[in-house]
This record gives structure tokens, sequence and C-alpha cells, in this order.
């Protein structure tokens, strides 16, 4: 048989996915490995998939998504974030924040293109760089500063070759969170080099500290910008695979050419359970939210009192906790909690070089579930010496 | 001062202990235990309790009833009076005063059937003032507490073990 693509062949296969297979052949796993929420989609978003099959509403839809639904996004956009799209034709509505990605990375991206990338980072955003033909440059981030973009290392990173920087705030897998003012420092810098921005802002209603701030909030620099949201984490929405774009009309367009030939439209049934979310599931984000940092707070006690000094995360469901005390490697660490006393996190490297010496816990469980998992950490920790 | 949002956290879940409320609520501990303290003893937490799924428990010798009662009431003392000489009663778990066709909606329990509808026609039905009952058998329960409990589904759910 001849030979598979070369850049399919060269692509690392995931550090979860490795992770994922130990923990999957054990019995009496206790998870704090998971990236998505626990809570089933709210019922009443439910009905109105539901009530869209009854309507026989079964077809495709515009390629771009359901005209009504663009609105809901926009206005939702508009009040909640402060960022002004266009329903006609600045918004695309993709399956899931995955493909949004996709077809921002492959209508940016000329063969040996540079796109800046965070490390840590999400596990999916180089894959997709490099499947479009671009080349990954890393910006290191550091747990001193909060693992936030700096504006030197952002100038630093920046080449001729540059076309784009691929952000994701507040961030999975570190928590960091970028303040409207921390933006504002990287304004100027985008605005002189002309380079996009690829803004993940999937866990924007995450943010549990201060108000949510995006670069496409700068007039200056929002047509650079595109940002990149969906329904999987704020609406609980992850098994729907519905996600959006928003950008200026020249890379909707170009974003759009590649959906309509890849995709089509995003499943109709579940535009209507999103537009039911955006009309009536604020109380919903809302009541999760809180729920949410309930049990970051939990956590992040408890190991402190276990003697795993670790920061309040401003921002998503993880806690990205130093374990660099232990004098063991993320890998090592891992593996030693999963064998020893069965809890799965993610090593730190499965999201790049930067995470040496962190763990991955998420905290989209129940506090019980949580609270278990804890008892086990704290005795794994004592047998390593930490109290 | 974090009166509401400890009654929030213990009425999903009784089993928090002082340090969990700390913890979560990140405040001192023995600030958390003042505060549950003066909580008990204001009787604005009553008791504490477990939602069972009676339909799983197999627990024979279990049957509920809804009674509706509908009563006069009395000058001065409107429907307190009545209520109480019925909530009193140790067969009674629930009772609440509702508006619309019934006045009183009253949650029995008993071990047969027979000693539930025994206890409304020879203890509530003759209570002074009450005009009449209608007693309402549970066949199933499906949520309680705002717990799904007819749902054969586990509840950690189907979500796999480690995801990006």
């Amino acid at each position: 048989m001849k030979e598979l693509s070369k850049t399919v062949q060269d692509l690392k296969p995931s550090g979860i996915r490795k992770f994922f297979d130990l923990a999957n052949t054990m019995e009496g796993v206790i998870s704090l490995g998971v990236g998505e929420p626990d809570f089933a989609t709210p019922w009443h978003i439910c009905e109105n998939a539901i009530e869209s099959m009854y309507d026989g509403k079964t077809h495709y839809t515009a390629n771009r998504g359901l005209l009504e639904l663009r609105r809901e996004i926009a206005k939702f956009h508009r009040e909640h974030y402060n960022q002004f799209y266009d329903p006609e034709d600045e918004i695309i509505v993709t399956v899931g924040g995955s493909e949004a990605i996709d077809i921002a990375m492959r209508a940016l991206i000329n063969p040996g293109d540079e796109i800046i990338v965070l490390d840590p980072n999400y596990v999916a955003y180089e894959p997709s760089i490099l499947l479009a033909g671009g080349i990954p440059v890393h910006i290191q981030l550091t747990e001193e500063k909060e693992f936030k973009l700096l504006p030197e290392d952002l100038k630093n990173a920046i080449t001729p070759k540059t076309k784009a920087i691929m952000i994701n705030f507040p961030s999975n897998p570190t928590g960091g969170v970028m303040t409207y003012e921390d933006y504002e420092k990287l304004v100027p810098i985008l605005k002189e080099s002309g380079i996009y921005v690829i803004s993940d802002e999937i866990y924007a209603e995450l943010s549990f500290d201060q108000k949510f701030a995006s670069l496409a909030q700068f007039k200056e620099v929002r047509d650079q910008i595109i940002v990149v949201n969906g329904f999987s984490k704020a609406f609980a929405m992850t098994g729907w695979r519905l996600g959006y774009t928003l950008s200026n009309k020249e890379v909707s367009q170009a974003m759009t050419k590649i959906h309509q030939y890849v995709i089509m439209s995003a499943p109709t049934a579940a535009q209507h359970a999103a537009i039911e979310a955006l009309r009536n599931g604020y109380t919903d984000v809302l009541r999760m939210k809180e729920e949410y940092r309930n049990r970051r707070n939990l956590l992040v006690n408890r190991l402190n009192r276990m003697g795993l000094p670790t920061h309040m995360p401003h921002g998503t469901f993880y806690v990205f906790a130093n374990i660099k005390k232990s004098g063991l490697s993320s890998d090592d660490f891992c593996e030693k909690l999963l064998s020893d006393q069965k809890v799965a996190c993610v090593p730190g490297t499965a999201f790049g070089e930067s995470g040496e010496g962190f763990i991955r816990i998420s905290y989209a469980y129940s506090m019980d579930h949580i609270k278990t998992a804890c008892d086990r950490i704290e005795i794994f920790l004592k047998k390593l010496g930490i109290e | 001062m974090h009166q509401n949002k400890i009654l929030d956290l213990l009425e999903n879940d009784a089993r928090l202990t002082s340090q969990d409320l700390a913890d979560i609520l990140d405040e001192d501990k023995t600030e958390i235990e003042k505060e549950v303290k003066s909580l008990e003893d204001n009787k604005i937490i009553c008791g504490y309790h477990t939602v069972i799924n009676y339909n799983k428990a197999q627990r024979d010798q279990k049957v509920m009833a809804y009674i509706e009662v509908n009563c006069s009431p009395q000058r001065d003392e409107g429907y307190d009076k009545t209520a109480m000489r019925i909530a009193n009663y140790p067969e009674v778990n629930t009772m609440y005063l509702l508006s619309g066709d019934c006045d009183f909606l009253v949650l029995v329990e008993g071990k047969t059937m027979f000693e539930v509808a025994r206890f409304v026609s020879d203890k509530i039905a003759c209570v002074e003032n009450v005009i009449s009952t209608k007693t309402l058998f549970v066949l199933k329960q499906y949520k309680q507490s705002g717990i799904l409990i007819a749902n054969p589904k586990n509840e950690e759910n189907e979500r796999l073990v480690v995801t990006p």
C-alpha cells in the first residue's frame, strides 16, 4: 500500500491519549482528568432540540448556521462581552470550537508561515497548525507570571514570517486569565505587526474573580482577531458539538469556503438547542459557575493544606498544580498516583514542555468525588514525604 | 455573614464538614462552626436527612400517600390550630397549607395501605373542623429534593476517564 500523509505520520500522539489508555485499563479509578462539565445539558435546552425534531426541522441549515442563531450569538456577545459582530457575514456556526480552530488556521496559513502558540497550551492547537502547513513557535508561560502572555515575550516571538498567534484565556490547562489591562499592553504590538490573533474564548463564562476581557474589545485591532467560542463549557453542551467564530468579513468568507466543503452546516438540532441556550440559559450558566467556584475553593484549599502550595486559578475548571516538591517528573507523578492510589490526573507535559513540574487537576466533578480523590492524593503525598 | 451560602451548600449536601465548608467559602473553620451552631440553635437548620430511592431499596412495608385535606378556618386562629393537630401525628412526614382547591397537603407514611387508610379515616378525618379528605397513594418516585431517582443510569455519567 502507498504511504500515508507525511504530515499525519509526523504528528505526535497526544500525551493525553497515552494516559487515557493507561487509566482505562484499571478498575476503580477516580478521575480528575476530564476536560468537560459533569453537568447534564439543562433540560429546557434539550427540550428545544426535541421540539425542533417534532417540527421536522431536520434539514441542512445555511452554511454559516441558522440566521436566528447567529443573531442570538451576536446579541449575547454584544451584551456580555462588548464584542460587536454582524450576524449576516461575520459569524460562522461550527462543529465545536475544534472545527473553528481548524478552519481559522487553514484560512490563514501559507506553507512555512509561523504561528505563535503559548506553552503550555491546549492539545489541539499545534496539530491544527501543522496540518495547515504552518510552523508552531513557542512562547513559554511561567507560574511566576500567573501564566499570562507578556508584551515583551510577544514582541520577541514575532518575526517577518509570523502570521498569527493562538491564545486561550481563561486557559486550559493553567486556569490563567488575562485582564483588560493585560491585553491593553499587547495591542500596540499587534497593531504594528499586523498579525492575526486566534483567540479561543471557550472558557469566557468561567472567569471567577474578574470580568472577562478579550482582544476583540479593542477597536484598533478588532479586525485582526478571530474569536473562537462555543456552547460546550458554559452551557454544558460538549456532546452537541457546537461552536462558532467571530471575525471580520474577509476572514469569515475565507473560513466559510472551507466550512461549506468540509462540514456543510453544523447539526440542525444542536443549533436549535443553542438558540434556547442563549435566550433562556444564562441562569443555568451562573448556577454552574457558582458550583465550579465552590469546587475550586474546596480543591485548592485542600491541596494547600496537604502540602502542595497551589495558587487560586481565576478561570476554567482546572488547577495546574506545581508538583516540583515531589522531585518527580510530571509523567512519573501521574503514573505513580494512578498505580498507587488510582487517581487519574493529566501530566502537565501533555500540554507542552513548560508543563513539566505540573499536573492538571480538573474539578468538573461533584464535591463528593473531589473529596474522595483528595483523600487519596493526600495519602500519596504522605508516602512521598510531603505533608 | 455566610449564612445563606452555608444553607445553600448544606441543603445540597448535608455531609459537608465544617472543614469542607471552610474550604469552599475560603473562610476560617472556627468561624464556620460558629455559624452552623447558631443556625442549628435558632432552628433555621431543623434536621439532616438522606434522600433514599425507595424503588431500589426494596424496603417493603413502606407506603406513602398524599392526603388533600379541606377544613374550615377558625376565627382568630385561621388554619394553624387545626394544622398542628394533624402535623403532630408521627405518621405525618410533611405538611403544607396550599392555595387552590384543597387546604392542606399532608404526606403520610405507613407500613401498609391499610394502615395509611386507617390513619386517614380514624385520625385526620376526625380532627375538629376537617371537612373532607382525599387520599392519593404514591406508586413510584421520580425525583426528590432536586435529585432524579428514577433514572436507571449510574450517577457517574458516561464521560471518558481522561479528556483534553
